[in-house]
């Protein structure tokens, strides 16, 4: 049997793919290699407890009603209800440096009045910086990288607030080192500042399995822990699916949500004589190691109600793969009970995110590795201790991820989250009847995810 | 389907891709996009679960022709007619 869509990876940006197309008739089969779909945003059970992937936060919230923002579009196309989500906004967030810090809310007016008090010589110029941003369409940007740091260098002659500004955004989506891609910078920056954070209410699961139901109703298939072995390219074009299982799929057209780099490599030929990035990815080079941690108290009791706390310890913010193992000159501290609920989780939870380097991970035996990730919680958690006093001697339970685990269950390589840098925005690949969706196309976050996945599949599989 | 049935399946279509607006009450010779938050995805949309529902293909030269609630339903009503 020939289907009309294959989709590889059942992650957040494949599932949406997969709703739109099968919903309108196509014959979809998604193929995921795990158990169970969701991606980088799925979830796991561990010691009794439902842990969320790589869930910090969904950018792009919007309250209900706001319409013409990606929520919106991503719920319409969906044909999902905004209750669907039960969606908590944020308390309170902040970018900690050591002279100044910069607090944000879900309230983008808050931020303004941050940014007049902070930087009262810059406040001219940031309004200028945002108003020039409503006028950028970030979906018809060129294809070439434009640097972030010069733009931004030609709008503030004040270089720490240049720092503080990138550094959410970077840790939050970006797959560069040290700059960005404008274009993906003004994602961020709406997706995160003019928009903002929110938690759904019993975290991915329930997201992920309304997404899983929808896209069966529609009448997708899904095939879980079937992994791709080669995708077989004949004429230019993939001819066939070969699983690892020694079984063969067909179909009319291919839609890989695993990265474009992990991409390439399932296919028997790359064609295109030109050399441009599409047709030579860089595999990326960031990647972090992420500690959940379960506290026998309450954050609050800690006197922390920070939603989300992004730090930096000088006053340059320098966003790479370090050349220890971890990085924890700055780091993302997140507490999803610091969310605006009725609803209080049953335990007080934090998560702390620092900059890893995944060559050094994966060259430590085994039992170094264990020794190394203990000793790096305790580095990474001394640091945290100005900010939450008390955490270290809080803790009920932890679990670890470095980009070597990161690498092992989501097949993204070296770990690299937001993917590789050369992004095909057009989801277009050398191959005629494959599209690529999901971060390797641009879009970032939950909601970028989904729609990614929704636009590559209007104008690849519908319009 | 008659000229009514054919409004009120229009209206089912369009109330189904933008749940959260009031349809019901669509003036029948003004735009509709002028009346409710109908973006470009949306209004394809409508196209699709027209092809979808009756299998009618609408050519994009026609699009116009659906700007208002009454001119889809005149522009409609004679493809549909069997239906």
């Amino acid at each position: 049997m020939k289907y009309d869509l294959i989709i590889i990876g059942g992650g957040l940006s494949g599932l949406a793919a997969g709703i739109r197309s099968a919903h309108f008739g196509n014959r979809v089969c998604i193929l995921e290699q795990q158990g169970r779909v969701g991606g980088l945003n799925s979830y796991y059970h561990y010691q009794g407890r439902i842990f969320d992937i790589g869930l910090h936060a969904i950018t792009n919230y919007v309250p209900r009603h706001i319409k013409s923002t990606p929520l919106a579009k991503t719920l319409r196309q969906l044909r999902l209800s905004y209750d669907d989500f039960q969606l908590l906004p944020q308390q309170i967030s902040r970018i900690t440096f050591p002279t100044k810090e910069l607090r944000f809310t879900n309230d983008f007016n808050f931020f303004i009045q941050e940014i007049s008090e902070k930087f009262p010589h810059q406040i001219d110029q940031f309004t200028k910086f945002v108003q020039s941003l409503k006028g950028y369409d970030e979906f018809s940007a060129k294809k070439e990288f434009v640097s972030t740091r010069q733009i931004l260098q030609s709008f503030f002659f004040d270089p720490l607030l240049i720092e503080m500004l990138l550094c959410p955004l970077m840790f939050y989506g970006c797959s560069w080192e040290n700059d960005i891609d404008f274009a993906q910078f003004s994602v961020l920056f709406r997706s995160i500042f003019c928009e903002g954070f929110a938690r759904p209410q019993d975290g991915m699961s329930k997201i992920i399995q309304l997404l899983k139901t929808k896209y069966q109703h529609c009448g997708g298939e899904l095939k879980t822990n079937c992994k791709v072995q080669k995708l077989h390219i004949h004429q230019n074009k993939v001819s066939e699916v070969h699983l690892s299982n020694g079984q063969t799929m067909k179909a009319e057209k291919i839609i890989s949500c695993i990265g474009l780099p992990e991409t390439k490599d399932l296919c028997t030929s790359w064609g295109g004589k030109t050399t441009n990035r599409t047709t030579t990815p860089r595999t990326g080079a960031l990647s972090f190691m992420e500690s959940i941690i379960i506290l026998n108290t309450m954050p609050s009791q800690l006197t922390f109600d920070t939603t989300i706390l992004f730090y930096n310890d000088s006053e340059r913010f320098f966003y790479q793969r370090p050349k220890t193992l971890i990085d924890t000159s700055s780091g993302v501290i997140c507490c999803p009970n610091n969310y605006q609920t009725e609803k209080p989780l049953p335990e007080g939870m934090i998560r702390l995110t620092n900059l890893a380097n995944f060559t050094l991970w994966n060259g430590l035996d085994e039992e170094e590795y264990h020794i190394q990730k203990k000793f790096c919680l305790r580095e990474s958690l001394k640091k945290v201790e100005r900010f939450i006093p008390g955490l270290q001697d809080r803790i009920l339970i932890h679990d670890i991820f470095t980009p070597k685990t990161i690498e092992k269950f989501t097949g993204r390589r070296q770990g690299a989250v937001y993917g590789t840098p050369d992004k095909t925005k057009d989801g277009l690949t050398p191959i005629k009847n494959l599209f690529i969706c999901g971060t390797d196309q641009g879009y970032l976050g939950i909601v970028g995810a989904m729609l990614s996945g929704i636009s590559m599949a209007n104008a690849h599989i519908l319009y | 389907m008659t000229k009514e049935e054919v409004k009120t399946s229009l209206l089912n279509i369009i109330s189904e891709i933008v749940p959260d607006e009031d349809v019901m009450n669509l003036e029948g010779n003004t735009s509709i996009r002028d009346q409710i938050d109908l973006d470009s995805m949306d209004f394809l949309d409508i196209i699709m679960e027209i092809r979808k529902k009756y299998q009618v293909e609408i050519p994009e030269e026609d699009y116009p022709e659906l700007a208002t609630m009454n001119s889809s339903v005149t522009y409609l009503e004679p493809l549909l007619v069997d239906k």
